[in-house]
């Protein structure tokens, strides 16, 4: 059995605003990832993907603040760690992360070798410059990206190439876990193509142990993970594999996403693509019951009644919805 | 249906240049086109292809450096500002950056009302704008009582798109120019955007201009496609025709590039 290089139960965390009002953006989310192996995080804007990404990272600052639950990255349970010691001994050895635009992380008057030197330095002192170029230069060359790169500025680098390079600076240290948040969304499908490449390289050379990719683009996410996890309201509400969850997806929201889909594949035109109506739910004051009542089309009663857990099938499976497998997918048939 | 099609807008060797000597960067590279009334039209090629620089020479944002655009037949001539103004009110365009389009001091009734005065209702009583404006938002499903008073920043990308196409609805233009108007926002919120460009077409009839670097939206919304590459059109037809039967190796690629669900993604070819 593989090793499992993270462990998340039931963690949570909480937004506190301006006027002391608790937003639980992580809802008790529990997931595990595998050595080897890649999970995948999809939702629409606002529905917690990246506020979970922040979270599993145990690095918490204000006004996002952790409430319960534990992370335990290959066997070392890091909740409840000092922000300083997990800056220190977590954030780029155990656990790297690439923000949405990672393009602008880069300090424009400083060269990217400088920036290695920084990640290098801030973990591992007495190491000197020249070793330090020497390492970049290797983990470049396995990347595939242009050794000339080290000695630029971030302006000279176009979109796609600082993307990378920012990921090649986030594996320096050979995280246990890449947190990936949505690294291609302000790609072009060429240079997106190259991202994604770069990423399973990776995971195929042993840079990284394992990866958890965070997008809206499902086409996307069944390409690159083993597994997906459909997010709402902060809580997940289907998770399966890639196969499962996008062809044989069970809970209403899930097939709502795989309404929207758009692939260059014949028959595309004869299928009509379908919204799900509505936004999510404001968070400051959640609805009683299921959070997507409001929008669910199979909506009845006592949906609005009382919260709903999450049904947990064989394989892994699982799916937050009071009715049954049956049920759903006798709805689904009848339309 | 091909004889009483009518040409809307139509460009003959419309080329742009940056920069002088050494520099020289040509961006559109004398390209042809007849887009006709009631089309929509894509425009699909990576970034760099120069498909934006020619949207803000349609626009009448940039001046060509050489070649001409004839709107309806007739030479474009946007010598004056008046004129200029007058040729806005047949061309309209939507942005890629919803959080951008707007100016951040305006209220959203505004941005509404510069609308409506722009078509001639300047004189019109207060509340028959309220209703034209509540019209206009009920048609891409927002609720006017929830905005009225609000500025741009209070809403969600998704939403701020669509109150773009609110304007739309509201100024009727003949052409609509879409530059990737679904890049910034999510999947889900995307499905609803291209629903009511496509609604709005059937409404008021108009042509689509749609640039996109993304070939499945293109050819999920479109009659017919551009491709575009260093500047010229290397390949264009119907949807059916350039996007299940590419000829050009470039398009090939570019729909090779997007990942697929029903076939294999080949990523060895990057």
């Amino acid at each position: 059995m593989a090793k499992v290089m993270l462990e998340v139960k039931e963690l949570t965390t909480k937004y506190i605003t301006r006027f002391q009002e608790n937003i639980y953006a992580v809802d008790h989310v529990s997931l595990k990832v595998e050595e080897g192996k890649s999970l995948g995080i999809a939702g629409e804007s606002g529905c917690g993907k990246s506020t979970l990404a922040l979270s599993l990272m145990g690095y918490y600052f204000p006004p996002l603040h952790y409430t319960s639950g534990e992370i335990i990255i290959d066997g070392r349970n890091i909740s409840g760690m000092e922000p300083d010691d997990v800056r220190k001994s977590i954030l780029g050895k155990e656990i790297a992360y690439i923000p949405q635009s990672a393009m602008n992380a880069l300090n424009p008057t400083q060269k990217i070798i400088h920036f290695i030197e920084d990640v290098i330095h801030a973990h591992e002192s007495h190491v000197t410059k020249k070793e330090i170029y020497e390492r970049a230069r290797k983990l470049f060359e396995i990347l595939g990206l242009p050794e000339s790169t080290l000695q630029k500025y971030p302006v000279e680098l176009s979109g796609g190439m600082k993307q990378r390079t920012v990921i090649a600076i986030s594996v320096l240290l050979s995280p246990k876990v890449l947190i990936a948040d949505e690294p291609s969304s302000a790609l072009d499908v060429t240079t997106q193509k190259m991202v994604i490449k770069m990423l399973r390289d990776l995971m195929e050379k042993k840079l990284i142990k394992s990866m958890i990719f965070i997008t809206h683009e499902l086409p996307l996410l069944y390409n690159v993970t083993d597994d997906i996890m459909v997010m709402y309201a902060g809580q997940i509400v289907e998770k399966g594999t890639a196969e499962q969850v996008v062809f044989d997806s069970i809970h209403p929201y899930a097939r709502g996403l795989m309404g929207s889909i758009i692939v260059p594949e014949q028959g595309l035109r004869d299928v009509k693509l379908t919204a799900i109506p509505g936004v999510p739910p404001n968070l400051k004051n959640p609805p009683a019951g299921c959070q997507f009542a409001e929008r669910c089309q199979y909506v009845r009663p006592e949906c609005k009644a009382m919260s709903v857990n999450l049904r947990e099938l064989k394989g892994g499976r699982a799916y937050r919805c009071i009715l049954s497998e049956e049920e759903l997918r006798e709805a689904y048939q009848n339309g | 249906m091909a004889e009483e099609r009518k040409v809307c807008l139509r460009g003959s060797k419309l080329t742009k240049v940056f920069g002088l000597g050494r520099q020289k960067t040509v961006a559109v590279d004398h390209v042809d086109f007849s887009f006709y009334e009631g089309e929509i039209v894509s425009i699909v090629g990576e970034s760099g292809s120069g498909k934006t620089t020619l949207a803000k020479m349609l626009l009448g944002l940039l001046n060509p450096t050489e070649g001409e655009v004839y709107f309806q037949g007739k030479k474009r001539d946007i010598g004056t500002h008046k004129k200029k103004k007058e040729y806005w009110k047949n061309i309209q365009a939507i942005f890629q950056d919803p959080f951008s389009s707007y100016n951040i001091f305006h209220k959203i009734d505004s941005v509404l009302l510069d609308c409506i005065n722009m078509r001639g209702g300047r004189k019109f009583s207060h509340t028959k704008k309220v209703e034209m404006m509540t019209e206009a938002c009920g048609f891409v499903n927002l609720k006017f009582e929830e905005l009225t008073n609000k500025y741009p920043f209070e809403l969600s990308g998704g939403q701020m798109q669509r109150l773009m196409i609110a304007r739309i609805f509201l100024l009727k233009p003949k052409i609509l120019l879409a530059d990737e108007p679904t890049s910034m926002i999510d999947a889900c919120s995307r499905a609803t955007i291209l629903d009511m460009l496509m609604q709005l077409r059937k409404e008021i009839g108009m042509t689509i201009i749609f640039i996109t670097h993304d070939i499945g939206l293109a050819y999920y919304v479109s009659d017919s496609v551009y491709i575009m590459e260093h500047g010229k059109f290397v390949e264009s037809g119907t949807a059916d025709e350039v996007i299940l039967h590419p000829q050009e190796a470039y398009t090939q690629r570019l729909i090779n590039d997007v990942p697929k669900i029903y076939e294999e993604w080949d990523l060895s070819t990057v």
